[in-house]
């Protein structure tokens, strides 16, 4: 039976037979109906030795394309510093569970706190959760949040500027949750605000979600809208990016109750997806709506300072079908690389990393419309994500850009191209970039 | 053990009631407040709200429970006990001093329906 | 040893900093061009601290954690085996960690080809016709495949069915899904052994029933031996049966739930397939469906071709999306290297391990708790507190007696079924020393219980920390540093 994850030697398994007083394995399961009892092969190849399986490891990550990334829409391609995974391989965070027992969790806990302080500061909202799946499920959950907290209200308005990504993931929930979703069209790039007061009127709205920077990259002006929301009695929530905060004005200045997105900006390798980070923050009125887990500071019977999970009563384990989310396992250890990228990069760096980011988009944005084959796509401000226009074949750019190892930026059809730029281009890359597009076949 | 009051009537699910005219008290029994424990918050109704018998009016949360409170009246709530936002745990001190809303009743025949103080005793005896 | 108790806020120092980057030379700062209304008025507190600040911080939180790598954790349903360190460096090789989700398909023939490869591979250890691995998480998984449930009534113009039943001892994370999932709950009761009571069943499989969903073995770790008959039940009446993975463990190499008649099931990854529960996740919720319900999985979906290349694609049919991209990846590649390690033999003993090691403590202890339950359970089973109750020593004091020990405690109140329930999974990664060790620990405790029970009551007392003020914290809620210091002004 032995094998390197399973210790049992014969005369381990025929001492605890004895014990248990029985003559084989098979009899504790005995009760088993003949009939569902698996018989048959696993289509699973042989087991493999830690040799086999780096070198089947090997040959495989073989056929991925390690690729120059021009491109975002949710992924991001920002500097992860060394530090954290060395940190993140401490396997006394790895290797635990939800702190359950707080007298021997408070490496978590703490870490949670931390990250908890930090997501509180780039969104500027008063209290956070201790971290979601993802963004899009984040938004979602806010979406939920909105509905709860008010009593009747049902609907709930949306921008469809918000990432396509998001918006799918929100109509899936809100067709299986029961919640009317309306979309708010965009004019020009941007949230038609002027959509919203007629929406509002009809006084069935729960909240609104908008997005900071949104789909196109764009910094959207919300000027008066978190007044007009707040006049029909409805919340608002803002979609940020955590990472842009730190220059960006923020969800809680913009007059937003909840703030949410996804923390993948933080430095989080790209990971074909995830596992990524989501975050939810909000003003204290609304905490006892907030989904997932939260941590709080304490004492202990000594006066110790402390932290433990709190506000439990929230959550699934205690309300079952009445809580305000099923969440329970989240991306805890992603949130400990969320706190410690933010530790080591602090406000300056949070601030170079969006000024090279931003300076490198311009450079290549202006690099693109000089050569007057593009335009931009929107006369918007922007950070390090925008769209330009162009009557060339994006297909054919593309594939050339493929064939030198760039991954160019996303082809959003009708002749649009939305890039991303970060602080881990270069300006030689962005040049060769350009070149490459221009470059006639 | 938990303490009944007398001159008070009772739901099924422990919440307790307080006819005076047509305002009707409303909070939840002694024996409510030792099962949940050390209360923590209360979510109250906001005044002005419509409430309906049977239908959830609020919660009240402990460390480690929560239980929604249902209106044992139909009307419209006429106040809520503030002294609770800062203070949820007065109502383990005592919970008929420490009322959570008062509502003016719609039909105070509602109120018969409900268990007076020896069959809501009886009926914690038995839980 | 000193006890370190600093937040990375209390030794942030102006001016210090933890980060090097290139300089710009893009030769204009954009960022000033953004219109000032737009920007951030006031700057946010972070920490200003040295790399080496940085990392012993962390490392002296580390210290403060108890793991899996640490000592014995029989956290009851939680499956808390040996997380291998071979998955974790698998995980991160660039060739994998580099990997942008929208890279064209061709570029990412390897991932994709590992995403098809691993659903397939569940699919053959759970009977059943495909996976989606989208799912961040158990929870996750849950919702999806009760998502999954709903549509496949919706697809065919059953729209009455919107009700799905859960037993009365489910762990309230099903009702909670269910709840979000749109499906109202309705539960059915369980006998005094904690099975399912097919007399109670009978009555609510009425046409307006989506479906049920079940754990096999159940919550107090003991087989539904019933199982055919409640699927053969469910079927007739037009609805599905949907399995929660949780507690798929023990069937590992012994039974597959397709096979006992389960539509859609969800696996957590970090559960049965040894990927590592990271203080919380990321965890991963793959959901397995039979073959008529393949369409209704999530967007985006891996697919191969005749020629044996893989492709992203989506289905009309789906119910939707519940990702922004494929899942957590990383967590699904140290599944995937668990599989290949063990390969098609190894894998069968999980099961069978696991349920010899939950008996062997089961055994071993009922001399000194309450056991409910007689009889062979799987891979995790419940003690209703000790038994002998006299000196008023609870489950919690127990629990926290066990750490003092240095022993991680079972999941304590739950099922709800028991007033002092203490649910033990030692997994089969365990070797008979460790399940001796604990318990002899455990008899430890009950003797202590039954001759000085302050002792236990007391407990903990060589942790760092003990008893903390969990209604305070609830009561006025600190949540950040700045309110912490805030309520210390």
């Amino acid at each position: 039976m032995s094998n390197r994850f399973i210790p049992h030697t014969d005369s381990d398994i025929a001492a605890m037979l004895k014990r248990i007083g029985v003559a084989t394995v098979d009899d504790l399961y005995a009760d088993i109906p003949e009939e569902v009892v698996f018989k048959g092969e696993y289509a699973l190849p042989e087991g493999m030795s830690e040799i086999e399986l780096r070198r089947f490891f090997k040959e495989l990550g073989a056929k991925n394309r390690r690729l120059t990334v021009f491109a975002g829409g949710g992924a991001y391609d920002h500097y992860s510093p060394s530090v954290i995974p060395h940190l993140l391989e401490r396997s006394e965070f790895y290797t635990a569970y939800t702190p359950y027992q707080p007298e021997i969790s408070q490496g978590t806990l703490q870490y949670i706190f931390e990250y908890q302080s930090m997501i509180s500061e780039l969104t500027g909202m008063e209290s956070a959760n201790a971290s979601m799946y993802d963004g899009a499920t984040a938004t979602a959950e806010v979406m939920f949040m909105m509905v709860a907290s008010s009593r009747k209200k049902n609907r709930v308005l949306v921008s469809s500027t918000i990432s396509e990504r998001v918006l799918e993931v929100v109509r899936t929930y809100a067709r299986f949750h029961g919640v009317e979703l309306t979309e708010i069209p965009e004019c020009d790039g941007v949230t038609d605000l002027k959509a919203i007061p007629a929406e509002l009127a009809k006084g069935d709205v729960a909240g609104v979600i908008v997005p900071t920077p949104n789909r196109y990259g764009i910094i959207e002006d919300y000027t008066g809208l978190a007044d007009m929301v707040h006049e029909a009695k409805a919340l608002l929530g803002i979609n940020a990016d955590p990472s842009a905060l730190a220059v960006l004005r923020t969800p809680a200045e913009w007059g937003a109750d909840i703030a949410c997105g996804d923390g993948q900006t933080l430095g989080m390798p790209l990971q074909f997806g995830g596992p990524y980070l989501g975050y939810i923050a909000c003003s204290n009125s609304m905490l006892r709506k907030m989904p997932g887990r939260v941590v709080g500071a304490t004492v202990d019977a000594s006066g110790k300072r402390c932290y433990v999970l709190t506000l439990q009563a929230r959550e699934q384990h205690i309300r079952r079908q009445k809580a305000t989310s099923n969440i329970c396992s989240n991306q805890s250890l992603m949130a400990l690389y969320a706190t410690i990228y933010v530790a080591l990069m602090g406000n300056d760096g949070l601030r170079e990393v969006n000024r090279l980011s931003c300076d490198g988009a311009h450079y290549l944005a202006g690099r693109l419309v000089e050569s007057g084959k593009f335009r931009l796509a929107f006369d918007k401000p922007f950070l390090k994500e925008f769209v330009v226009k162009t009557d060339l074949d994006v297909k054919k750019i593309n594939r050339r850009l493929l064939d030198a190892g760039i991954m160019g930026g996303l082809d959003l059809g009708n002749g649009m191209i939305e890039f991303a730029v970060t602080e881990k281009r270069t300006r030689e890359e962005i040049d060769k970039l350009v070149t490459l597009m221009l470059q006639e076949d | 053990m938990s303490t009944v009051k007398d001159d008070l009537r009772y739901a099924e699910s422990h919440e307790w009631v307080k006819l005076e005219g047509d305002i009707a008290t409303v909070g939840i029994s002694d024996y409510a407040q030792h099962a949940l424990g050390d209360i923590v918050y209360v979510d109250m109704p906001e005044v002005g709200d419509e409430v309906e018998a049977g239908e959830v009016f609020g919660a009240v949360e402990s460390v480690k429970a929560a239980s929604d409170l249902l209106s044992p009246v139909s009307g419209t709530v006429e106040a809520v006990n503030e002294i609770l936002e800062d203070a949820p745990e007065s109502i383990n001190a005592d919970a008929y001093e420490n009322w959570i809303m008062k509502v003016k009743v719609s039909d105070p025949a509602e109120l018969e329906a409900l268990l007076d103080a020896a069959a809501y005793a009886k009926l914690c005896e038995n839980e | 040893m000193k006890e370190y108790d600093k937040l990375i806020f209390e030794i942030s120092r102006p001016g210090r900093k933890g980060y090097e980057l290139p300089a710009d030379n893009y030769g204009h700062d954009a960022l000033a061009d953004i219109p000032a209304g737009l920007m951030r008025g006031e700057a946010a507190e972070l920490p200003e601290v040295s790399e080496l600040d940085v990392v012993r911080h962390y490392t002296n939180l580390s210290n403060k954690n108890f793991g899996v790598d640490t000592g014995f954790y029989p956290l009851g349903s939680c499956t808390m085996k040996y997380n291998p360190k071979i998955n974790e460096e698998v995980a991160a090789m660039p060739e994998f960690a580099e990997i942008h989700p929208l890279q064209e398909a061709e570029t990412a023939q390897g991932a994709l080809e590992l995403y098809y490869n691993l659903q397939q591979a569940l699919s053959s250890l759970a009977g059943l016709e495909e996976f989606t691995l989208n799912p961040y998480a158990g929870a996750h998984g849950e919702l999806t495949g009760l998502m999954v449930m709903s549509q496949y009534h919706i697809s065919r113009g059953d729209t009455r069915r919107t009700k799905v039943i859960v037993p009365d001892t489910a762990h309230g994370t099903n009702p909670a899904s269910a709840m979000v999932a749109g499906l109202e709950v309705v539960e059915v009761k369980s006998k005094p052994n904690g099975s399912i009571d097919v007399e109670d069943l009978k009555p609510l499989l009425d046409d307006t029933v989506a479906g049920i969903m079940m754990t096999n073995p159940n919550t107090l770790g003991m087989f539904e031996v019933e199982i055919l008959e409640i699927a053969k039940l469910v079927h007739d009446a037009g609805g599905l049966l949907y399995y929660d993975g949780a507690n798929f463990n023990p069937l590992l190499g012994k039974v597959r739930p397709g096979d006992m008649g389960f539509d859609i099931m969800h696996i957590n990854l970090h559960k049965t397939f040894s990927t590592p529960h990271g203080g919380g996740g990321p965890g991963s919720g793959p959901v397995g469906v039979a073959k008529h319900l393949v369409d209704l999985l999530p967007n985006p979906r891996v697919k191969k071709d005749a020629e044996g290349k893989f492709y992203v694609t989506g289905d009309d049919r789906s119910l939707g999306s519940v990702s922004t991209f494929f899942g957590n990846f990383g967590v699904m590649m140290k599944a995937y290297a668990y599989i290949l390690t063990l390969g098609r033999n190894n894998i069968r003993n999980v099961g069978p391990m696991a349920t010899l090691n939950a008996n062997y403590i089961k055994e071993s202890l009922k001399d000194a708790y309450k056991l409910p339950i007689e009889g062979p359970c799987k891979h995790e089973f419940v003690f209703d507190g000790l038994l002998d109750k006299s000196n008023g020593v609870t489950t919690l004091n127990v629990a926290k007696r066990l750490l003092d020990y240095g022993f991680h405690a079972p999941t304590i109140y739950f099922p709800l079924l028991f007033h002092e329930s203490m649910m033990i999974e030692p997994t089969e990664t365990e070797s008979k020393e460790t399940l001796d060790e604990f318990i002899d620990v455990m008899h430890r405790v009950a003797r202590e219980a039954a001759e000085d029970p302050e002792v236990v009551k007391r407990a903990p007392v060589t942790t760092a920390i003990s008893h903390p003020d969990e209604t305070g914290a609830a009561k006025n809620p600190i949540l950040s540093y700045r309110s912490l210091k805030k309520a210390k002004a």
